[in-house]
């Protein structure tokens, strides 16, 4: 029975949304099946819950699971603004914000950026898959320098890696993942929603439409040649007791704001997450080398979020009534008399 | 009036402070002001300010009327501080005949008129030998100048004293020194001008400054958005529109400080961006809170696709927009009411919005108050449409009044509320009169979620392309809007039996105001109805049928409402509307208003 229902009681069903209207194999589909499963083994309360998207095909993914939670499908590139007004109206909303690399990098590159200097208390995933899939097919700006359209057309630009700028920015929270890795992601999401701050989760989800062929550096067969896992990672609940064992010098533990465990086992890299150069270094060196690091590549849990930072009411501004709102009658007066 | 004929004018002048920006002279005329203001003498200043830090000339008028007209008269002071070279000889040229100018002793004086009376004042070397702070002589130095104005009109030295008191209320440390800085300039008075006089004087009045105060339209709606509830506030610097989160600030950190946990009971926020700050307002907004954002033109072109979005998924969010004069940067330090059309119908699409047009600083506040209920009754953006003259400049007012009612929330739906009927559907005009039911996220009921889309929608909120169901709900938002219109600020219309009705909105009413006692001096009566919100009151239409001709006066070129009110009025009646318009970035005048009638009317002069 344990297995079927989560902390809340809920079944596994009660995390699910409409039928997907996306492409039948996009990566963006399986992202949405991996947060299902997030969510729901988190024990996430749906009525907390607040889903948020801007616009292209990655943004029509909150509509896919838990229906029963409110979802915002804004504008295009203004995700964070919608997210951080509603994270200041109710500081205990679970915020999850989708995007993709169109709406993060290219129109909403500034907001991005902001959200991240704010450290705003929420989850923001990158549907990454360097193509303007809606309207059929432009590159946008992660696509790699030299990667090639479907129609042929070379890419000319530098990239823009969104996971080196949040490093640059002063992320708290940085991680790169695949869309096919579950195994990888469901931690990663999980650690991300543990988080209290903004954490940046950029999941390489290849568009099997509009770039999943030969040349492209976001499809399926590109990334799992050319991916380099950099950590095993596993995720322990405040709520559950760590219970693996691994061998001594093989792991790094972090413990999480909410009493949640990280346990990084090193594949790849013996990388340090709360190492930010180390984590840019890690990037570029493997970039140059035509190597995709995924992973959790890096971590401050001490960082301040916004509303902590700026001392606002723990009880939601919202719920705030007049007696909280207004002055009294007698300090208005008082107000009013130094004015003349 | 020449200079040699005397006769007395109490109370009746125009002050003006040419200077250079950077200077430090606000102080020294917000002291003057106070002054006269303590004398129980009505005063409407305005601040004539460049778009620079230092260097550029300023002008601060201060207007002095036994009636209290807070409209601004002219360029023309009768008395006149001249300490601006690079505008000395148009500044003297400006003066009235008979006025006065107090000027640095070392300009030249060789092309002078002879109808106004001279009163050089080597300024830099009384500072040098009289002012003993280096830190502060410049500032000071506007001191002198305040000192020899109370010697020619005759300020005592009390008003004085309350002028610098009130100005630097919150550090007593530095009266003294303005009152030494004051003295030297009554003391040069005194050594070599006393006795001498012109046609202008002041005397202490009473009965038409009683219980007012002096406050900006930027003050008065910050205190209005801690009255009104607001809680997020998200703002990009722009001028005129700063000093009112820069003030929200301020009483927010004396009146939204939880006394006990030091927590704070509202967010303000500085944002990248004017397209950042509407979002948080609007992500805000649907989250529950009271929201908004204050900006000026180009912030409002920035959030013309926020605004279509707030308006389609209906969220309620107040939008504070402090006008200056445009297009593109314009003079953005200067007035204007050329946002009007623009902010009715933002954004693509189809969209109406509901403006609400405060004309003094007691409706800054009211106004305020009653844009965030109406956000939340109707679920939709609500424009307040400040400008600089109004925003910026002080004004007198009556003490604001504790709000009396507490806040309209609009129609959310509690989880108790879902418990007895979870039958709901976020777009459902369940009441006829357009305004569906919400739920803000948090609400712990498995129903209350719903999903907010700016792409086409069903009364559940589902995503739709279906013809009946795209139209229907563009229809049922006219129905809201509709709605709306019979419960916004009514017109204030005062009849006097006049055929020639006058129509006008914001800080224009000022001009208004005056030119109708103008006129009345002149024969001439004029019916007048000044509209404070936007869609147009029912009342509109039986105005203007009870008149031949109606002049609708704004400070825009293109008679922005009165092509609006042409579209609102039965079509026989727009041919009686006409069009009187004043935009030159100066806060309009009465002038402006009786001259354009009196010709149109064909009034014999």
């Amino acid at each position: 029975m344990s297995a079927t229902l989560n902390r809340l009681g809920l079944v596994r069903d009660a995390y699910k949304g409409a039928a997907t209207t996306l492409c039948a194999g996009c990566g963006h589909n399986s992202i949405t099946n991996h947060l299902i499963k997030a969510l729901f083994e988190l024990g996430i309360e749906p009525s907390r819950l607040a889903k948020m998207s801007g616009i292209g095909c990655s943004s029509k993914t909150p509509a896919y699971f838990v229906e029963q939670a409110h979802g915002f499908n804004g504008v295009h590139g203004r995700m964070p603004s919608l997210t951080t007004g509603a994270h200041l109206a109710d500081r205990q909303l679970v915020l999850l914000g989708i995007s993709g690399d169109g709406d993060t990098v290219s129109i909403g590159l500034g907001q991005y950026m902001h959200l991240i200097r704010r450290n705003v208390d929420c989850t923001y995933i990158i549907e990454d898959n360097g193509t303007y899939g809606l309207t059929k097919g432009q590159f946008s700006a992660t696509a790699d320098l030299g990667s090639v359209q479907k129609r042929g057309s070379v890419n000319e630009f530098q990239p823009i890696d969104p996971c080196l700028l949040g490093l640059t920015l002063g992320a708290s929270f940085v991680a790169r993942s695949f869309s096919g890795d579950g195994k990888q992601l469901v931690p990663l999401l999980k650690a991300a929603l543990a988080h209290q701050g903004t954490a940046v989760l950029d999941v390489i989800s290849p568009c099997v439409t509009f770039n999943d062929h030969e040349g492209s550096t976001k499809s399926y067969a590109y990334v799992k040649d050319h991916e380099s896992i950099i950590q095993d990672v596993s995720f322990i609940p405040y709520f559950e007791e760590i219970t693996v064992d691994y061998e001594p010098g093989t792991t790094r533990e972090v413990q999480m704001h909410d009493g949640s465990h990280l346990v990084l086992k090193k594949l790849a890299e013996d990388h340090d997450p709360g190492d930010r150069l180390g984590a840019m270094r890690l990037i570029e060196e493997n970039r140059d080398k035509g190597v995709l690091v995924t992973g959790l590549l890096y971590l401050d849990e001490a960082m301040s979020d916004f509303s902590s930072r700026e001392g606002l009411s723990r009880t939601p501004l919202r719920d705030l009534g007049e007696s909280e709102l207004r002055p009294s009658r007698d300090e208005f007066e008082k107000f009013m008399g130094e004015l003349g | 009036m020449g200079a040699g004929i005397v006769e007395a004018k109490v109370n009746d002048l125009t002050f003006t402070a040419a200077t250079v920006n950077g200077s430090g002279s606000q102080s020294a005329n917000l002291v003057l002001t106070r002054a006269v203001f303590s004398m129980g003498i009505p005063v409407a200043p305005k601040n004539v300010f460049p778009s620079n830090i230092e260097g550029l000339p300023t002008w601060y008028h201060l207007r002095v009327s036994p009636e209290g007209y807070q409209c601004r008269q002219g360029e023309n002071p009768d008395v006149l501080v001249a300490l601006n070279p690079s505008t000395w000889a148009a500044d003297l040229r400006s003066l009235q005949p008979g006025g006065a100018v107090f000027y640095e002793e070392a300009y030249s004086t060789l092309d002078a008129r002879s109808d106004v009376e001279y009163f050089p004042v080597p300024f830099s070397k009384l500072a040098k030998s009289r002012i003993q702070s280096d830190a502060l002589r410049k500032q000071l130095t506007n001191l002198i100048y305040v000192g020899l104005v109370a010697g020619l009109l005759e300020i005592p030295y009390a008003a004085l004293e309350q002028g610098i008191q009130h100005q630097f209320q919150t550090k007593p440390k530095a009266w003294q020194a303005n009152l030494d800085a004051v003295q030297v300039g009554i003391d040069y008075w005194n050594e070599h001008f006393a006795g001498r006089q012109i046609a202008h004087k002041l005397e202490a009045m009473s009965g038409k400054t009683d219980g007012l105060v002096l406050l900006d339209g930027n003050q008065a709606a910050a205190l209005g958005c801690v009255m009104g509830g607001c809680t997020v506030a998200a703002w990009y610097p722009i001028t005129p529109s700063s000093s009112l989160c820069e003030n929200l600030i301020t009483y927010s950190d004396r009146f939204r400080v939880d006394p006990e946990t030091g927590e704070k009971r509202i967010a303000v926020v500085q944002a990248e961006d004017e397209l950042a700050a509407l979002g948080m307002a609007i992500g805000a907004g649907w989250a529950g809170a009271r929201a908004m954002t204050s900006t000026s033109g180009p912030g409002i072109s920035l959030m013309a696709e926020f605004t279509g979005l707030a308006y389609y998924v209906e969220i309620p969010v107040v939008i504070f927009d402090i006008q200056r004069a445009g297009p593109s940067t314009g003079l953005p330090t200067r007035t204007a009411q050329g946002d009007v059309a623009f902010a009715y119908s933002l954004s693509h699409g189809d969209t109406r919005h509901l403006l609400l047009l405060p004309a003094n600083v007691e409706e800054c506040y009211e106004m305020a108050q009653t844009a965030f209920d109406l956000a939340d009754r109707f679920q939709t953006p609500v424009f307040v449409l400040s400008d600089l003259d109004l925003g910026m400049n002080l004004w007198m007012t009556p003490k604001l009044q504790y709000p009396q009612r507490p806040f309209d929330r609009g129609k959310v739906l509690s989880k108790e509320d879902l418990e007895r009927s979870a039958d709901w559907g976020r777009y459902r005009d369940v009441d006829g009169d357009g305004i569906a039911y919400r739920t803000l996220p948090g609400t712990d009921h498995p129903l209350a979620g719903y999903f907010t889309r700016g792409s086409g929608h069903d009364g559940n909120a589902r995503y739709s392309e279906n013809p009946e169901v795209y139209a229907g709900n563009l229809d049922r938002l006219v129905r809201k809007f509709e709605s709306a219109r019979k419960v916004l600020p009514a017109p204030e219309i005062d009849l006097v039996g006049s055929k020639i009705g006058v129509i006008a909105y914001g800080s224009t009413d000022h001009a208004v105001v005056e030119a109708r006692h103008l006129l009345r001096a002149r024969g001439m009566e004029v019916d007048y109805m000044r509209l404070r919100a936007l869609p147009a009151s029912p009342e509109l239409s039986g105005f203007v049928e009870a008149h031949d001709r109606v002049y609708v006066v704004e400070q825009n070129r293109d008679g922005q409402v009165y092509d609006i009110l042409r579209l609102e009025v039965p079509t026989d009646l727009a041919g009686r509307l006409r069009s009187i318009r004043h935009y030159d970035g100066q806060p309009i005048p009465a002038e402006a208003v009786t001259r354009p009638l009196l010709e149109l009317e064909a009034v014999p002069v």
